[in-house]
């Protein structure tokens, strides 16, 4: 047993050696010999572990045992100094055993192109292990279980993220949204983001979570390494529950549900705006969305004014296809609410007061926009007059700047059933014919009175054709058809779109190239209306921005025209299609049928008649100024 | 404070301060045996203090004569001096050595003295031979005397039936007194063994380790491996073990009941071979009382030399902290305290108090103010300490219901290379010493680390402008890291100073150098330890710092001299870590031989020994309020000390591999550990402390009961992946850093 303590170097060894340095021992100097070489190796040995503790490792290299032996004035060992184990061989015949030392081909290991690893520099990475001595390995916040099958460190990665985000330091979420928005490596992680966003309506009451998960969803958004590809309509519909949903937050007046509205608006027109591609076919759904809770009397205030403000968010055109219809029905609502002054009332009117003020921004840059494409149009229909087809293609090239193309992208051309499907509403997409800007501005007149004209006016050179009084504007009426007038009223306009061009994404309609289907007949029917007609809209100085993929859109509209029906006859004005039971039961009432009644008759109105009854509103000065700092509380910077 | 201690080798200066724990005067045998407890010279521990300063006495008297005929005339003078000793020339020596020892010594004073005392230095400095070439020749005759001691001829076949009838023995007295008596088992064990081997009955000496190395407990494996390599007389020359146990009298606290038995079996059976190896080899320190329980006997036992005596921890330790200089702190940015002037002093009462470390009023277990000389405050630590208060006031309370989160450091593409890292302070910077020689230091805040400008740049700016700190600083070197290269031996351990100016870092090579963080250069390589440098750490007020080696000896220097202030020795192995106390006034080295000392800068003296640990210590960490120490080993095990009354008051097992890293919270709150067993463990360092009871017989006898309770004081244990964990540092806000590079096998 005393034998198995230590290795032990036999005396024939020892012989075998001095013989090989030429010196002929007796057997007990060789015993003697192999005794004190084996007590000196152990020796060595030992002290050289003293090494290897300090140098705070578990394995003795071959470094340590040198250093001892240094220490101990004997020579040391070379060329065994590698960092891998030696194989350690036995020979069968002479019973000798030996490290195996093959020869190395210098050649080959300097030309060889795979640089060996491990010559990267020494460098300190600090990360957070354990949050106020709470591991990772438990998390915070909700984890899907799939989550456990990712990596460690993407792993890692998203609970940090997600708790970062979601806990308490400002300073270390905006770190995390920065990350999340520029890191390349987390596509594998998508899905959980998602699903982390899709929490919200589980924390409904909680506003601060709830903007959390806004800008998480925008920072993915802006994240430009990531594909998005179907979970968007995931992203989509979690923004428009905060925009839409009446948030149990909203409970308490005091709570500021108002900018989260406004923030998931903006964040809404981004996602369109950035990624048009893929949210091509929510486009309508989404208006419909909208639309139908805007035409839902029983739902809150604050829903109509997400609605509001999301519309507003997809652009003028939005604004105008679901807005200005169902305004006439809607005002017969808010004007009920504005005219009860009971104490008990107080905080409904107040955020009717707050839905009045989002109407009269939408309907505000409505009427800029129409007035700017419209200008425009007229340029282009002068472009359009000199015979070169070239000009129609280039105005219809430019159009999605605007507005949302005709063509849609994937959908078969008679894409709308199929939208509507998809979409889910239940109800049809009513028929849509668009509405002279003078008839507009007569109508809308007639809704807000001077409070428009107050803020039109306040547009550079704006003023001049809109803020007519109500007789003068059935005068303006009927300049679009001569071509006189229309032309002196273009004149000013280009002043109003220099005007316009400072925030281009802000005042078009987003990106998206397919446009819904119905929007597709528009330019032919205005054409035929007039040409100075709304949807037609033409190059302005923002065709520059023209993305690449335009082209390939050019080329696909020539083919799609073919297979088009022609374009629906009749007269395009006055032809409604009530779209819906569930549209005519909700909209009751006598306004709804007015409102539809063609234009001409519209001005037979009293031209006040709503908005005498609201002398205060929009006056005064103070819920312009409110709405203007909410709006620009779109731009909340992150 | 530049009371240099003697100009002459620094190995006998240790000498001195040693202590004289070894009699070399009663080398003669002593056949007869006593016939009462009292006439034996290690049963009456009253006649012990006299007897000792006599030792010491002569002891320096020795080394004044060895200094004498080896012509150093300045070091007689400068010792002389030192010592207070009258300038007696010539008769001094003989009459007093010789009145000391009852002039056994006095006819071949001059001869053995001067070689006992060499041996002496010899062990006390590892290997005489070595580091001291001028000595080479006189090895040989140095070792002769060590281990003439065994020369002593008994008949080699009764060694067994000696060791076996003292073992029957013990196993047959009553309980209490045999867990007792059983610690003269190892001792005596290998004494008995070294006399076989070192007479030369190889074969006897085999069969009796074979017989009765079984025996021994469990802890002192390490050494009994030592010894069982060990069989010829040859080998017993230079090994350090060997030289460990006969330099030094192994320790072992004996009740007096136990004692008299032992003696009363031992007279009865006239067996002088055991006597006299308890009679030369050991000493045994009796006191009055209950015998102890086995448990407490093996929580004290394990080191080298057994237990450390009573005495040696009964000096007195200002443990407590000095008082913070006054500083005003600016309080604009609250202008509600700007306001109200009189509120003001008493609005920060309250607020320091609360902080738990700043009292205005002087501890009474504090050092005088100025017992040892610290630099004054510069302006720029006037800011630091500012800085420091403000971030107190954010401090998170920590507490086994608030653990603190940690951040972890890790050290990549380090290949097994790092071997020690520190923070400083404000864990603003990050150094890392590396066993490829190099010293890396990196920024850990966006703040890059910039070299200040070259001379011919520097007399360019403008000196008088405000910013004239920022202008030196040369933008173009701003960078993340850097390295310093200087060393050409592995870097062992590395400190900041607090005022992150300068870096310390200590090497294989036997320097200990210091690096200017402004210039990034080499300013100072200390030189003096001659063999590899295991741990340096500055002082918590800078200036001086203490390096600590496999010499032994464990050096305190300051900045400012190339030669040690103090130099403490008396440990029997590697100094392996060393630590300031908060108040700087002490040092703490922990030790391969398993022993903690605690020594006092101002003398030199030690004045702690803690015996405990089972393996070598690897790190040492002083609580905040600079009452307790906790040390940890490569058993695994954290044991906490008081050292106030020089108690063992905790043991915290857990770890399952050597403890590298001990750090206190802030407030002192908890106790960090980090290991080898890639974990961080938390402890609950206020309860550990809080449930010891401290009544007055433990304190006189030191004999405590350890309550089993590493679980109820464990708060968590914290995986790393793959990294162990060789630092620990708590943030001013009490953030716990941890640091350690990737072990990706």
């Amino acid at each position: 047993m005393r034998e198995r303590r230590f290795a032990e170097v036999p005396r024939e060894s020892i012989k075998l050696m001095a013989e090989s340095a030429g010196v002929e021992l007796g057997d007990d100097v060789a015993a003697m010999l192999a005794e004190d070489v084996c007590y000196r190796l152990r020796e060595a040995t030992q002290n050289s572990s003293q090494f290897m503790r300090h140098a705070k490792r578990r394995k003795l290299t071959v470094e340590d045992f040198n250093r001892a032996l240094r220490w101990s004035n004997t020579e040391t060992i070379c060329g065994y100094g590698a960092q891998d184990a030696l194989p350690f061989r036995p020979l069968k015949e002479g019973e000798l055993f030996f490290v195996e030392d093959r020869e190395v081909n210098l050649v080959e290991l300097a030309l060889a192109t795979n640089i060996p690893k491990g010559c990267a520099e020494t460098m300190v990475r600090v990360h957070v292990s354990y949050l106020d001595g709470k591991g990772n390995l438990e998390p915070q916040g909700t984890v899907p279980s799939a989550v456990q099958s990712l990596s460690d460190d993407l792993l890692k990665y998203y609970q940090q993220i997600t708790r970062a985000i979601l806990g308490e330091d400002p300073h270390l979420m905006k770190v995390a949204l920065l990350d999340l928005q520029s890191n390349s490596k987390i596509a594998a992680l998508l899905p959980y983001f998602v699903y982390v966003i899709s929490g919200v309506k589980s924390v409904s009451h909680d506003l601060d979570q709830l903007n959390r998960l806004l800008h998480m969803v925008k920072s993915l958004v802006q994240n430009p390494y990531l594909y998005l590809g179907s979970y968007v309509r995931s992203l989509v519909s979690s923004v428009m529950y905060c925009i839409l949903e009446p948030l149990a937050a909203s409970i308490n007046p005091l709570n500021d549900h108002w900018t989260l509205r406004d923030y998931a608006a903006l964040l809404l027109s981004h996602i369109f705006w950035t990624h048009g591609d893929l949210v091509s076919g929510l486009y309508h759904q989404i208006l419909l969305s909208l639309q139908k809770v805007l035409s839902d009397p029983v739902r809150p205030l604050c829903s109509h004014y997400g609605a509001v403000v999301g519309l507003h968010a997809l652009g003028w055109k939005a604004v105008e296809r679901v807005l200005y219809p169902h305004l006439p029905a809607y005002w017969a609502n808010l004007q009920a609410v504005l005219d009860d002054y009971s104490v008990s009332n107080a905080q409904v009117k107040a955020d009717g007061h707050k839905v009045y003020g989002a109407i009269l921004v939408a309907v505000e840059r409505l009427l800029k926009m129409k007035a700017v494409s419209l200008s425009a149009s007229a340029e282009g229909g002068a472009a359009a007059l000199q015979g070169s087809v070239g000009g129609m293609m280039g105005f219809r090239e430019s159009s999605p700047g605007l507005s949302p193309p005709p063509e849609p992208l994937s959908e078969p051309p008679l894409g709308i059933a199929s939208h509507l499907q998809a979409g889910g509403a239940g109800c049809q997409w009513e028929e849509w014919t668009p509405v002279s800007l003078p008839d507009m501005y007569c109508e809308l007149y007639s809704f807000f009175g001077d409070s428009l004209a107050v803020r039109f006016s306040t547009g550079p050179a704006l003023g001049g054709a809109p803020s007519a009084t109500p007789i003068q504007s059935s005068d303006t009426r009927k300049e679009p058809g001569s071509g006189a007038a229309n032309l002196e009223s273009t004149r000013k306009m280009p002043q109003l779109t220099a005007n316009m061009n400072i925030s281009p994404r802000q005042d078009g309609s987003p990106r998206t190239e397919p446009a819904p289907p119905s929007l597709a007949t528009a330019p032919g029917r205005s054409l035929a209306r007039s040409s100075s007609s709304s949807s037609s809209s033409v190059p302005r100085s923002r065709s520059s921005s023209s993305r690449p993929g335009r082209s390939a859109s050019q080329s696909r509209d020539i083919f799609p025209k073919a297979r088009f029906p022609p374009p629906q006859v009749g007269p395009p004005a006055f032809s409604f299609l009530i779209g819906g039971r569930q549209m005519g039961r909700r909209c009751q009432g006598r306004r709804f049928q007015t409102s539809f009644t063609p234009t001409p008759s519209l001005t037979s109105l009293p031209p006040r008649a709503y908005a005498h009854k609201l002398p205060v509103i929009g006056r005064v000065s103070k819920p312009v100024r409110r709405w203007t700092c909410s709006h620009y509380s779109l731009y909340l910077p992150l | 404070m530049t009371r240099l201690a003697v100009s002459a080798p620094g190995e006998k200066m240790a000498a001195v301060q040693d202590g004289g724990s070894e009699p070399e005067g009663e080398k003669e045998p002593q056949p007869e045996l006593p016939s009462d407890g009292s006439s034996a010279p290690a049963a009456t521990p009253a006649s012990k203090p006299e007897e000792q300063q006599q030792q010491q006495q002569q002891t320096l008297l020795a080394v004044l004569q060895f200094l004498k005929r080896n012509k150093l005339i300045e070091s007689v003078d400068a010792l002389r001096r030192e010592a207070g000793l009258a300038d007696e020339p010539d008769e001094a020596p003989g009459s007093e050595a010789g009145g000391g020892v009852g002039g056994a010594a006095a006819g071949s004073a001059d001869s053995a003295d001067a070689s006992a005392l060499l041996s002496r230095v010899a062990g006390a400095a590892q290997s005489g031979a070595a580091s001291a070439p001028a000595k080479g020749g006189e090895d040989q005759p140095d070792v002769s005397v060590v281990l003439s001691a065994y020369s002593q001829q008994g008949d080699p076949s009764l060694y067994q039936v000696y060791y076996s009838g003292l073992k029957k023995f013990i196993e047959s007295v009553l309980d209490c007194h045999r867990a007792e008596l059983s610690q003269l088992f190892y001792p005596l064990f290998v004494h008995m063994y070294l006399e076989l081997v070192y007479n030369n009955h190889e074969s006897e000496a085999k069969a009796f380790f074979e017989k009765f190395s079984g025996d021994q407990e469990c802890y002192y494996q390490d050494d009994l491996r030592v010894l069982s390599g060990l069989t010829k007389k040859e080998h017993m020359k230079g090994n350090e073990t060997l030289l460990d146990f006969r330099t030094s009298k192994f320790v072992l606290r004996i009740s007096r009941d136990s004692y008299q038995l032992l003696k009363r079996h031992l007279q009865e059976r006239q067996n002088n071979q055991i006597w006299n190896i308890i009679q030369e080899h050991l000493y045994i320190d009796i006191f009055d009382g209950m015998p102890r329980s086995k448990s407490q006997i093996d929580s004290m036992s394990g080191s080298l030399a057994g237990e450390a005596r009573r005495e040696a921890n009964k000096a007195k330790v200002f443990y407590g902290l000095l008082k913070e200089p006054e500083i005003e702190v600016p309080l604009d940015d609250e202008d509600e305290e700007a306001e109200n002037e009189e509120g003001k002093p008493k609005k920060k009462k309250p607020k320091k108090d609360s902080m738990g470390s700043k009292s205005k009023k002087q501890d009474p277990n504090a050092p005088q103010q100025n017992r040892i000389p610290l630099p004054e405050l510069k302006d720029s630590d006037k800011l630091d300490k500012i800085m420091y208060m403000k971030e107190a006031t954010k401090r998170i309370r920590l507490g086994p219901e608030t653990l603190p989160s940690i951040c972890f450091y890790t050290f990549l593409n380090v290949y097994q290379g790092l071997t020690a890292v520190d923070f400083t302070d404000d864990s603003s910077l990050i150094a890392g010493g590396f066993a490829d020689s190099t010293v890396r230091v990196w920024s850990v805040t966006p703040k890059k680390l910039r070299k200040v400008k070259s001379a011919a740049d520097l007399s360019l700016i403008d000196k008088e402008s405000d910013d004239v700190l920022e202008r030196i600083m040369d933008e173009k070197t701003a960078s993340e890291s850097k390295i310093l290269y200087g060393h050409s031996g592995p870097v062992y351990g590395v400190s900041f100073s607090p005022d992150r100016n300068y870096l310390l870092s200590s090497s294989e090579d036997g320097t200990v150098r210091l690096w200017s963080l402004q210039t990034f250069t080499c300013l100072v390589a200390y030189k003096g330890h001659n063999y590899p440098v295991w741990d340096t750490q500055f002082s918590p007020y800078g200036y001086y710092f203490v390096s600590g080696g496999h010499d032994r000896v464990a050096r305190l220097w300051a900045t400012d001299h190339y030669q040690p202030l103090r130099m403490f020795a008396g440990h029997l192995g590697d100094i392996t870590c060393t630590r300031f106390h908060p108040n700087s006034n002490y040092v703490a080295t922990g030790s391969a031989d398993r022993t903690i000392r605690l020594w006092d800068v101002l003398n030199g003296h030690c004045v702690r020994v803690f015996t405990g640990h089972k393996g070598p210590i690897h790190s040492l960490a002083f609580s905040p309020n600079g009452k307790y120490l906790a040390s940890g080993s490569t058993d695994g095990r954290v044991l906490l000390w008081d050292l106030g009354h020089g108690l063992m008051i905790g043991e915290l097992k857990g770890h399952t591999d050597t403890v590298y890293a001990l750090k206190f919270s802030r407030d002192g709150e908890i106790l960090a550990s980090g290991s080898m067993d890639n974990t961080v463990r938390l402890w609950d360092a206020f309860k550990a402390f809080d449930d010891v009871e401290t009544d007055d017989f433990t304190a006189a006898t030191g004999h405590i009961h350890l309550p089993d309770n590493s679980q109820e004081l464990l708060l968590g244990t914290y995986l790393t992946k793959a990294t162990p964990v060789i630092h620990l540092h708590f943030t001013r806000r009490n953030l716990l850093l941890a640091a350690g590079s990737y072990n990706s096998q």
